[in-house]
């Protein structure tokens, strides 16, 4: 995601004068070739994010379209005042990119986690969060946010993560979801960098014979209301997945769409990660398999759900 | 850099801009007394520094308020509404009878500057730490757009204490933005004590000068020395330009001078009535 991330930048930075990158001193080399062509729109603001966000804001009130990026906590976290009051209450189109999604850098330890992000942001007025799936969602969601005239946060992992779909998204919408298999007996809703476990998880389902649709839930806020209508009348069960806690991400904002709506429904499942900080070592596989996120665990507990 | 030096203005007016500054004062305490609000003795404080910026240094119209090319003002201690509120006002921006909803349901003039909703405002402050950053951000969308303006911070004294202001310090000097001048309201208080008793501040100007700033000393009550440390932005030197402005709080009312206890007061219809009096006003 981060390398699509980069040259989609790139791409954006050639076709719109406005577009300035601000790293907060992480991407050594991953933006060379903006650099290269854009110097003067480029700038490392250093290990000082707050300042970064500021700077930020300041830029997007006088006629630029900035990206904000370097690693989730501290591009969200650490400076969330900012993105507060010097983003949203201004309602300064800064494009806030955060590499590092949930558990992407388990490795790194619970400072460099990121599964709470989503909470803080998403109840932020103005803010607009995309939590794309694939690296092809990436180029869709940040050339999106760069149309919009407000805050978007861009929620991404890291590096590698499998691509899911076939070519370029010729028509990424923000708060439109994407589906991407159809299915007839439980629908998952994915978020984010989980998008690869979900589809993991649809295709154990029908080896048991169980039709899941998967649907690649990018924006989640603001939610795609008609597909949640969908999907909570079609299916029996209906499971939202997200690498992020179950306080406040995804799930809760369904969960509250669902209080605030008459819309009846069999089951619904919130699948994410728990209210506790995950200390142990290890990478990202090792911790979705400790806290229930793979493919198969998720498919294992729909099962026994269903039945 | 593609920010021209700018001409330098006239030799400020100094009697008229000491009326002003007096004026301004006024209106600040009859605003502060028919809200109640607090905040009166540091908007007392930075009145000299209001009135240098805006009637002689700033190249702004009142008209034309989103102008690109206007040189922006961020009070970045926005507890002192108060003074910019009345400053915007009595330049015209808005109508001065609006000073009347100060603090009142439904107004625009809260408490705070706020964001998108008052012309001559250019961002909502009131947690500290933020002007400079936006300021710095401001700067660079000038250079980056070919747009010659200046900007200017106010920040108070007890705003030094946050990480963001010495963050933005830095990143000012690394980028070289000699067309940012920060003045700090320096009024050696902040809300409930000392200032350089909370969190040592001193010496301050070394301080600045050493995040890379060229770094003044001045009387932040001398309104003409003010104006033409102001007007000197950019001044030659390739480093932005920090203004220590030695200021007392609740200047110009002798019962309110230095008295920290006018932090959180609003005074009473007699205390107008006294403080008009030392301003020279009716």
């Amino acid at each position: 995601m981060r390398n699509a991330f980069a040259d989609e930048l790139t791409k954006l930075g050639n076709e719109d004068s406005r577009v300035v990158m601000l790293s907060g001193d992480i991407g050594n080399r991953l933006f060379d070739k903006f650099k290269d062509k854009h110097p003067s729109r480029f700038f490392n603001c250093g290990v000082a994010e707050a300042n970064m966000m500021g700077v930020a804001a300041g830029m997007a009130m006088n006629g630029l379209r900035p990206v904000a990026y370097t690693i989730t906590p501290f591009v969200t976290t650490r400076c969330l005042e900012q993105i507060r009051t010097d983003v949203c209450y201004h309602e300064a189109p800064v494009t806030i990119v955060a590499v590092g999604a949930g558990l992407s850098y388990s490795g790194l330890g619970p400072t460099h986690h990121a599964c709470e992000d989503i909470s803080f942001l998403r109840s932020i007025p103005n803010m607009v969060v995309i939590c794309p799936g694939d690296a092809f969602e990436v180029r869709g969601a940040l050339r999106a946010a760069m149309q919009q005239d407000r805050p978007v946060y861009i929620r991404m992992g890291k590096k590698g993560e499998p691509v899911v779909h076939k070519g370029p998204i010729t028509d990424f919408k923000i708060g439109k979801a994407i589906t991407i298999e159809e299915g007839s007996d439980v629908c998952l809703l994915s978020t984010g960098n989980m998008l690869p476990e979900v589809i993991e998880a649809a295709h154990k389902l029908k080896e048991k014979g169980i039709s899941a649709e998967v649907v690649s839930f990018h924006t989640v806020k603001p939610l795609d209301e008609d597909k949640l209508k969908q999907a909570f009348s079609r299916f029996k069960l209906v499971a939202t997945i997200e690498e992020h806690s179950l306080i406040g991400g995804f799930g809760s904002a369904v969960s509250e769409w669902l209080a605030d709506t008459e819309t009846k429904h069999q089951k619904f499942l919130r699948f994410g990660t728990p209210d506790a900080f995950f200390k142990k070592s290890g990478e990202q596989e090792y911790a979705r398999e400790v806290l229930g996120l793979t493919g198969h665990q998720i498919a294992d507990k729909i099962i026994h759900v269903l039945s | 850099m593609n920010v021209a030096v700018r001409s330098t203005a006239a030799k400020p007016d100094v009697a008229a801009l000491k009326a002003q500054a007096a004026k301004l004062r006024g209106k600040i305490i009859q605003m502060s007394h028919k809200a109640q609000a607090a905040h009166l003795a540091s908007s007392l404080s930075c009145a000299d520094a209001m009135t240098a910026a805006y009637w002689h240094v700033l190249n702004i119209d009142p008209t034309n308020p989103t102008d690109p090319l206007r040189d922006r003002f961020i009070l970045s201690k926005g507890h002192a509404a108060a003074a910019l509120f009345a400053t915007l006002a009595m330049k015209g921006y808005f109508p001065i009878e609006e000073l009347e909803t100060y603090c009142q349901d439904g107004g625009r003039l809260a408490e705070h500057p706020p964001a998108n909703l008052l012309p001559g405002v250019e961002a909502a402050t009131g947690s500290l730490g933020h002007g400079l950053p936006l300021g710095c951000g401001m700067a660079l969308a000038g250079r980056i757009k070919g747009e010659s303006f200046r900007v200017f911070a106010l920040l108070s004294d007890g705003e030094n204490n946050e990480g963001s202001v010495w963050e933005a310090a830095m990143f000012a000097a690394a980028q070289k933005l000699e067309n940012v001048c920060v003045v700090v309201d320096y009024n050696k208080w902040q809300a409930t004590a000392r200032s350089n008793e909370t969190l040592m501040l001193a010496p301050l100007r070394d301080k600045w000068a050493a995040f890379g700033w060229d770094a003044h000393e001045i009387d932040g009550h001398d309104v003409g020395a003010l104006a033409e440390a102001m007007q000197n932005i950019p001044n030659g030197s390739g480093k932005p330009v920090a203004l220590i402005a030695h200021t007392v709080k609740g200047k110009g009312v002798s019962f309110m001078e230095d008295d920290n206890n006018w932090h959180y007061r609003a005074p009473t219809a007699e205390e107008v009535v006294k403080s008009f009096k030392e301003l020279g006003l009716s």
